[in-house]
Parts: C-alpha cells; sequence; structure tokens
C-alpha cells in the first residue's frame, strides 16, 4: 500500500523539494498551503504521517496540531513540524501540544528523511 | 595618584584611549615596559597596577565555579589553581568572560527579537528561504540522477530562491543599519533621553543653582530640532525632578557628607530632613560613584534608568521581579536594603537601597502614584560582609531552573 503523508507548507518551493524527496521515497504526497481547512482534509484522509509547519496563512501549525490531538481518532497519528522558529519555548509548546517530532529550518534532507522513517516505523510497509 | 584624563595618560604611554580603557576595565593585560611607562607617569608601583587584573582574575574564575557548579571547598581553590597553573587559569577566565559576552549578545538579541515584530518576521523570511535553497540544493547536489523536468525545475526554484535570500538579508541589513543609526540619534524616546543625559553626565549645573522652570526651558529649547516631542516631554519630567532635588539637598553637602564613607541613604536622609528617594537620586548623580539607579511607577513599567556595568535592565522585556525596587512598591515608607547580584552577569554585586513615595501632591480620594526608586551601589570585589541574593534581568534570559518568580522558561537551558 503507498504511503500517504499530508504536507502543510505554504512555502512553495520547499513544499515542492518535500514532495520530490518523499516522492523517491514511495510516498504519496498530499500539499496544502493553509491552515484553516488542514485539520478536516487529514481527519478525512488519514494520512500516515503529518508534516507541519507553523506559521501559516490560515491557522497557524500549533492550532492545526490542537485540533487533530483533540480527536481520538488522531491522537497517534504521527506529526512532524517544520518551522523556522527554532526557540527554547517553541519547542516547547509543540512538545506540550502532543507533537511527535520539532525541527528547525533549514534542515538537511537526510535529517528530515531520517525523522519521516523513524515516526512511520512499524506503521506503514 | 596622579590626577590625570584617561586620553592624556593614553598618549603620555603611546597608547590609543580605547586600548587603554580595555586595560583598565581588565579586558587585555598588561606587563613588561607598558606597565612600567604607566607606573611611572601615575607615580606608583607597578604592583598596584596588576592586583586589579588579579582580582578580576579570581572573579572570573569564581563564576566559573559557580556555573560549573562546584562545591564550596573545590571554588576556595580559586586562588591556589591560579597560582599553580598561571596560563590554564587565565585560559578558563578568558572562557568565562567570552561565554558572558556571549550571553549578554542573545540577551540583547532575544529581546529584541521578543519585541521587534520586522525583525523577528525578517529572520523568519530569512530562514524559510534558506531552507527551501537548503534543501533544493541537497537534491540538486545528490547522488541520484534527476529527471531533466524536475532538474529543470529545480534550478529555477534554486534561482529564484537564491534572489529571494539575498534581498531579505539585504533588507535586513538595511532595516538594522538604519535602526543603529535611528538609535544613535535616539529612536524611542526612552533611549533619545537617555542618550542626552549620558552625555551630560546626569549633572546639569543650571539646576543645582537654579529654581527649576527658567532654567529647564532653556535646556531644552537647543533640543527643540533634535529631540522628538516624546522625548522632550519626558526629559522634562526628569528635569523638574533634579531640579526640585537640587532645591532640598545640595550636591556639594552630599559630597562633603560622604567623603571618605560609604554612604548609608537612611543616615544621610535623617541628617538632611528630606526623603530617602531624594537621597538616592542625589547619590546617583554624583560622578563618584559609580552608581546605577532604576525608577519605576506603580504598574512596574520602568520610567528612568541610569546604566551601570553589571547589572542589566531589560530595555524591551520586563524586568525580575524578585529586584528589591518592586518589593519597595508593595511597602510604601518603608526603605529596602539588600546585596544583589545578576546571575550569569560576573561577580558584580551591588549594594540596593529601594523605596517608594508618591509621585503627584496629595489630593482626596486621588489614586496613590507610587513610585519606586532603587539606587544600585557596585560592592568593592571581594567584600563579603553581606549574603547577596542572585536576581536576574528578566526571565527569557535566566539561567536560574528553580524560581517561584519565573514567568516563562528561560533560552538559556531551553
Amino acid at each position: 500500500m503507498t504511503k500517504h503523508v499530508v504536507l502543510v507548507e505554504d512555502e512553495t518551493n520547499i513544499a515542492e523539494a518535500i514532495r520530490f524527496l518523499l516522492g523517491r521515497e514511495g510516498w504519496r504526497v498530499e500539499t496544502l498551503a493553509n491552515g484553516s481547512n488542514a485539520a478536516d482534509v487529514i481527519r478525512a484522509g488519514m494520512p500516515d504521517l503529518v508534516m507541519l509547519d507553523v506559521m501559516l496563512p490560515g491557522k497557524t501549525g500549533f492550532e492545526v496540531l490542537a485540533e487533530l490531538r483533540n480527536d481520538p481518532a488522531c491522537a497517534d497519528l504521527p506529526v512532524l513540524m517544520l518551522t523556522a522558529r527554532g526557540q527554547a519555548r517553541d519547542r516547547d509548546q509543540a512538545m506540550q501540544a502532543g507533537v511527535s517530532r520539532f525541527m528547525t529550518k533549514p534542515f538537511a534532507n537526510e535529517e528530515m528523511l531520517a525523522a519521516v522513517r523513524d515516526l512511520t516505523a512499524g506503521r506503514v510497509g | 595618584m596622579l590626577s590625570l584624563k584617561q586620553s592624556d595618560l593614553a598618549r603620555r604611554v603611546g597608547i590609543s584611549a580605547s586600548y587603554l580603557n580595555l586595560i583598565e576595565h581588565n579586558r587585555r593585560r598588561i606587563g613588561g615596559k607598558l606597565l612600567l611607562d604607566i607606573a611611572d607617569v601615575l607615580a606608583v608601583e607597578p604592583q598596584a597596577l596588576t592586583e586589579g587584573a588579579e582580582a578580576a582574575l579570581l572573579g572570573s574564575l569564581r563564576e566559573a565555579a559557580l556555573a560549573a557548579k562546584l562545591s564550596d571547598e573545590d571554588a576556595a581553590r580559586a586562588e591556589a589553581f591560579a597560582g599553580r597553573f598561571p596560563g590554564w587559569a587565565e585560559a578558563l577566565a578568558a572562557s568565562q568572560r567570552r561565554i558572558a559576552a556571549l550571553e549578554r549578545t542573545v540577551e540583547n538579541l532575544s529581546d529584541r527579537m521578543a519585541h521587534d515584530p520586522h525583525l523577528a518576521a525578517s529572520m523568519h523570511e530569512l530562514l524559510t528561504t534558506a531552507a527551501a535553497v537548503r534543501s533544493t540544493a541537497g537534491i540538486l547536489a545528490g547522488s541520484e540522477a534527476l529527471e531533466p523536468e524536475w532538474q529543470h525545475r529545480f534550478h529555477t526554484n534554486i534561482d529564484a530562491d537564491s534572489r529571494r535570500l539575498a534581498d531579505s538579508a539585504q533588507s535586513l541589513v538595511s532595516y538594522l543599519e538604519h535602526d543603529e543609526s535611528a538609535q544613535s540619534g535616539g529612536q524611542s524616546p526612552q533611549e533619545e533621553v537617555e542618550t542626552y543625559l549620558e552625555a551630560h553626565r546626569y549633572h546639569f549645573q543650571t539646576l543645582e543653582r537654579g529654581s527649576g522652570a527658567g532654567e529647564i526651558d532653556t535646556l531644552l529649547a537647543p533640543e527643540e530640532e533634535q529631540m522628538t516631542g516624546a522625548a522632550r516631554f519626558i526629559l522634562r519630567g526628569v528635569l523638574e525632578q533634579m531640579a526640585q532635588d537640587a532645591q532640598v539637598l545640595a550636591l556639594s553637602a552630599l559630597e562633603n557628607a560622604i567623603k571618605g564613607t560609604t554612604p548609608d541613604p537612611v543616615a544621610l536622609a535623617r541628617s538632611f530632613n528630606v526623603p530617602v528617594a531624594v537621597v538616592l537620586r542625589r547619590l546617583a548623580s554624583l560622578p563618584a560613584l559609580v552608581a546605577g539607579l532604576v525608577v519605576c511607577d506603580r504598574s512596574g513599567t520602568v520610567i528612568f534608568r541610569k546604566s551601570v556595568d553589571g547589572f542589566s535592565v531589560p530595555r524591551y522585556d520586563t524586568c525580575c521581579p524578585l529586584w528589591p525596587l518592586f518589593a519597595s512598591l508593595c511597602a510604601p515608607g518603608s526603605v529596602l536594603y539588600e546585596r544583589v547580584g545578576q546571575l550569569g552577569r560576573g561577580q558584580v554585586q551591588f549594594d540596593a537601597y529601594a523605596t517608594a513615595d508618591l509621585a503627584q501632591a496629595p489630593d482626596y480620594n486621588a489614586p496613590a502614584l507610587s513610585r519606586a526608586v532603587m539606587l544600585l551601589l557596585p560592592v568593592p570585589a571581594g567584600n563579603t560582609s553581606l549574603p547577596a541574593r542572585a536576581v536576574g534581568a528578566t526571565c527569557r534570559i535566566c539561567p536560574r531552573d528553580a524560581c517561584a518568580a519565573r514567568r516563562e522558561p528561560s533560552i538559556l537551558t531551553g
């Protein structure tokens, strides 16, 4: 079965690079550039992984994450947060909000791919 | 010791005034001929000049011991360590000073990042674009062959992002340069006032002599073009306070009273029959004391600061609530006296005196607009006659983990 990731990222070229990198590893990448309906799309599609930017139009990544964690069906969904806001308090806020992994931009592609593999090990085949 | 201007001394020993300044603040070690020359010009023994440097070295080592959470027993061996391994001791002390300097840089930048939306947005834009460039470049440089269509797309993307990165960086630099030049002329009204007061060394002879209003107008007149209206408003308030204080307590009388002694604000207030707040403000304006002064209003907002090395008063952030300044707001009429030292700011300690008085004339049922004043007198190195309370500057850059007053996590421990 094809692995499915929802990538919520408003920066087109970052989204394109990630789409390419994950596509090469066999992922189906669904991209969203807006936070406002992200939680609905994720709940409807139930992907294997969510990649979430923080500073998004519509809703912030923190708000989207909170919506997901409030839904029992998405409570365990792996969420990888990618953000240029790398301060300790942002990381703390993300951890408290239930993020699975927090990664700061700019990131190395290998680092991002390793995080994706870690988060989905045993969940997808 | 001869009374000599710093610039004259520098000229006579053949070095720049700024280099001499570094030596004076123990940021450069001296020895050999330069040490002998300076001692000669000042007519003192060379050893007298190196004592300060040794005290600074030991102070830095003690600070390093504190940061490394060494036991008291180990920390007390600083002097023995410096004697046995002078080179290592110097290296360790230099690292400790470097850490302190970097912490101050972090402090300033984080202070600005938190309260300068433009700077925060610019940094976000820069990091986001850098992320796009890095990721795309990583793909292009990868070992796997790319289909021509993808290759073309990524080349186009990286070209666009590189331009964007260059533009963002350029715009950030312009913003910072503009901000710097604007600030040197005084950007925020508070900063304009501080620059003005520092340039006058917090002392105005005309206010010492005169009765106030006319002199203040004369002082403010040339600033009509130089300062913003808001800054002139604040400055007028400060000068009025100075004039009022000068009328009730002459600086010359105060200087005579404290000659050869450590100032005791309460005793001085009794002796001159003036409120303690007046004594604190007047002591702060004596250049010989190198004292700091912080004033806040009833909301805890800092409305006046006279900076002193070793005690940071955040410009854009909220202050540490452990300062006696804020405690005195809760105890109007009391005079609080406590020895304090800011964590991570070297070994400088201060005797802090704080009291609160009313900022306005009495009126029926009027809100009591208390205003707290805190004087900071540097404690000579090695004076341990009182235990010092560790306080911070602001929570965001305070390394103290367990603090009942903490409002938010520190970025230094995250």
